[in-house]
């Protein structure tokens, strides 16, 4: 894309504007730096006025070729590359690709593992819609949100430091299980959390849900059918936020989801409104998952044990013992032996269904992993859906969609 | 319900496709003529109107028949995925249709897998590169493509005009977040090991 330079005078902008009464089009680039953008977005539109006629994205701003990097290294070596992805929910991501790699092993594991990660999955999502509702409230001109969302989440990233060490590059999973157990008395610090969360959430909604201006900017904006939704492959929050039923916690569970009780919440509009009360009430069931878990976390290992070919042994043994110690170089220098064949796995991410497609000719190197990133797919409606919004409405839509360019150039 | 009834009323009539395993969802050969008619009986007879997935895989250059598109659709009701493979006939300039007119979602992902493997999807409404810029001259994903790339210059004549410096990609060694320049790149930077050139081999062009 060329971009021309032109200098204006200041008695040229009159004359712009007079062209403008006759209905003459501007072009509008906006991005790939752009506060508004949350990320390298760049769109290039064409205005009518403060009306827009076309909308055209432009990506691969932040594309790193992590499907060619994951086809070079072991399986466990890919981990740390996922935290990148959707980096708003690491844990979340982690979680995905460990899932998707067992399943083409058919690896069961403990049922503690399991909890364990439907933990971890739940806390990225509130710490993602967090985040996701503070932005919006600041895209819509509410700066206030944001303080107290982020403050919750701030609370939330000392958790994860606990956990795994870091705040957000966590790569916590590793192909047959997590890279550690729960910390002694994290539990609790988490149940304070989540106990006092409901009242910072409370605190935004009464800012935000029926404050006049946010409702001005946001309803009946960027209201998406439900029709559209699916045939522009819409997945999470934005898909129910239109009406349509469909959680994969619910409707395809893993890692013990079926075992914990929690409303999926559907908008009826699709417009920008319903996408925030969405995540608003997404928080709220997360909080109650988070408190069952606690509640029934059971006992036992957080790896799987007999996976001696995938999982590594504990450091203790490897120093003692022989047989541990070849299980242990092999894994490392081999990788994971996962056996040839195909699989499909999504999981319910807080942005939206990442999907992973792994091809195995067996050994311990993927042959393609595909990633399947939800923000791609819910960007690719802008196109359809910007189109005949004022200018000053863009921050709004892009705001709502809540999207993360990491996953979208991978 | 995915059972053996639904599988065989599927295949009854339709010899265009074969059932190729149903091991984690039913996977099933297609081939590209009648990729289009067999993606609208599936949204529309068969309810599987998500496409949640679309992209390929090279099985390399000695296969018989290189690249593969794969597909998966996911229906609300039956609550299960369906996978298509499509073989591409033609290994040096693949090309199947496009369904793009079927399922809108099909848009982006045609143009990411074209632009990563060089697939041609005719009839595409706007078939061109998405995550790498529109002058690239190669297909990143193709297994021949090395891991370390290949230095080519961008294009950005525009900004070379106005500020008269040319623009030059970051360097494999000697960069600011990259080995050193001295000594060689195959001990410096351990991941360029396994590449098919170093100072020691011939760069691919």
């Amino acid at each position: 894309m060329s971009t021309t330079v032109k200098e204006v005078q200041i008695g040229d902008v009159g004359a712009q504007a007079a062209a403008h009464a006759d209905g003459e089009r501007m072009s509008l680039n906006v991005g790939p730096s752009h506060p508004t953008t949350h990320g390298v977005l760049r769109l290039l539109m064409e205005l009518d006025g403060d009306l827009i006629t076309r909308c055209e994205p432009v990506l691969g701003y932040l594309h790193r070729g992590d499907e060619k990097i994951a086809e070079n290294m072991t399986y466990n070596q890919f981990v740390p590359y996922t935290d990148r992805l959707d980096y708003l929910a690491p844990l979340a991501n982690n979680v995905a690709y460990a899932i998707t790699v067992e399943k083409l092993a058919g690896l069961k594991l403990p049922e503690r593992c399991e909890a364990i990660r439907v933990l971890v999955c739940e806390m990225a999502r509130i710490s993602s819609h967090l985040l996701g509702m503070g932005v919006f409230g600041m895209d819509a001109g509410a700066w206030t949100p944001f303080m107290y969302t982020f403050t919750e989440r701030e609370k939330l990233y000392t958790l994860f430091e606990e956990l795994t060490g870091a705040r957000f590059t966590t790569s916590y999973t590793r192909i047959g299980g997590v890279a550690r157990d729960l910390p002694e008395g994290w539990m609790s610090k988490v149940e304070k959390f989540v106990d006092e969360l409901p009242k910072a959430i409370d605190e935004v909604e009464k800012l935000l849900t029926r404050n006049r201006i946010f409702l001005d900017r946001t309803e009946g904006i960027g209201t998406i059918s439900k029709e559209d939704a699916i045939a522009y492959g819409l997945t999470g929050p934005n898909l129910r936020a239109s009406g349509v039923d469909f959680d994969l916690r619910k409707d395809k569970p893993y890692s013990g989801y079926e075992k914990y009780e929690f409303d999926v919440p559907i908008g009826t509009k699709g417009d920008c409104y319903d996408r925030y009360l969405i995540r608003i009430e997404e928080v709220r069931q997360s909080i109650l998952i988070v408190k069952q878990v606690i509640a029934s976390m059971p006992g036992g290992l957080w790896y799987a044990e007999d996976a001696k070919k995938i999982f590594a042994p504990p450091k203790e043994k490897v120093m003692t013992s022989m047989e541990e110690l070849i299980q242990n170089f092999m894994i490392v220098t081999e990788g994971p032996q996962v056996p040839a064949g195909e699989t499909y796995f999504e999981a319910e991410n807080p942005k939206g269904a990442l999907g992973f497609y792994l091809v195995s000719k067996g050994g311990g190197v993927p042959y393609r992993l595909k990633i399947r990133a939800p923000s791609f797919c819910n960007l690719s409606i802008l196109e359809k859906l910007v189109p005949g919004h004022m200018l000053s409405d863009i921050t709004v839509i892009l705001g709502s969609l809540d999207f993360v360019m990491g996953e979208c150039d991978r | 319900m995915i059972d053996d009834d639904f599988v065989k009323a599927l295949l009854e009539g339709r010899d265009f496709i074969s059932v190729k395993h149903r091991v984690d969802c039913l996977t099933l050969d297609c081939l590209p003529d009648s990729l289009i008619g067999f993606c609208k009986h599936l949204r529309d007879d068969q309810t599987f109107d998500l496409l949640v997935d679309l992209t390929a895989v090279d099985h390399g250059e000695e296969a018989d028949s290189r690249f593969q598109v794969v597909l998966h659709l996911y229906s609300l009701i039956h609550k299960s995925y369906v996978r298509l493979h499509v073989a591409c006939p033609d290994n040096q300039s693949p090309s199947i249709p496009s369904i793009s007119s079927v399922f809108p979602a099909a848009n982006w992902h045609e143009r990411e897998t074209f632009d990563m493997f060089g697939i041609k999807f005719s009839d595409h409404p706007n078939l061109k590169r998405i995550l790498m810029w529109d002058d690239y001259p190669y297909f990143p994903l193709r297994k021949e493509f090395p891991l370390a790339g290949i230095e080519v210059p961008l294009p950005a004549a525009d900004v070379a005009e106005v500020t008269g410096a040319d623009v030059d990609p970051a360097p494999m060694m000697g960069g600011p977040f990259v080995a050193s320049g001295n000594g060689r790149m195959s001990e410096a930077e351990p991941r360029a090991k396994d590449e098919s050139w170093t100072e020691e081999s011939e760069k691919p062009l």
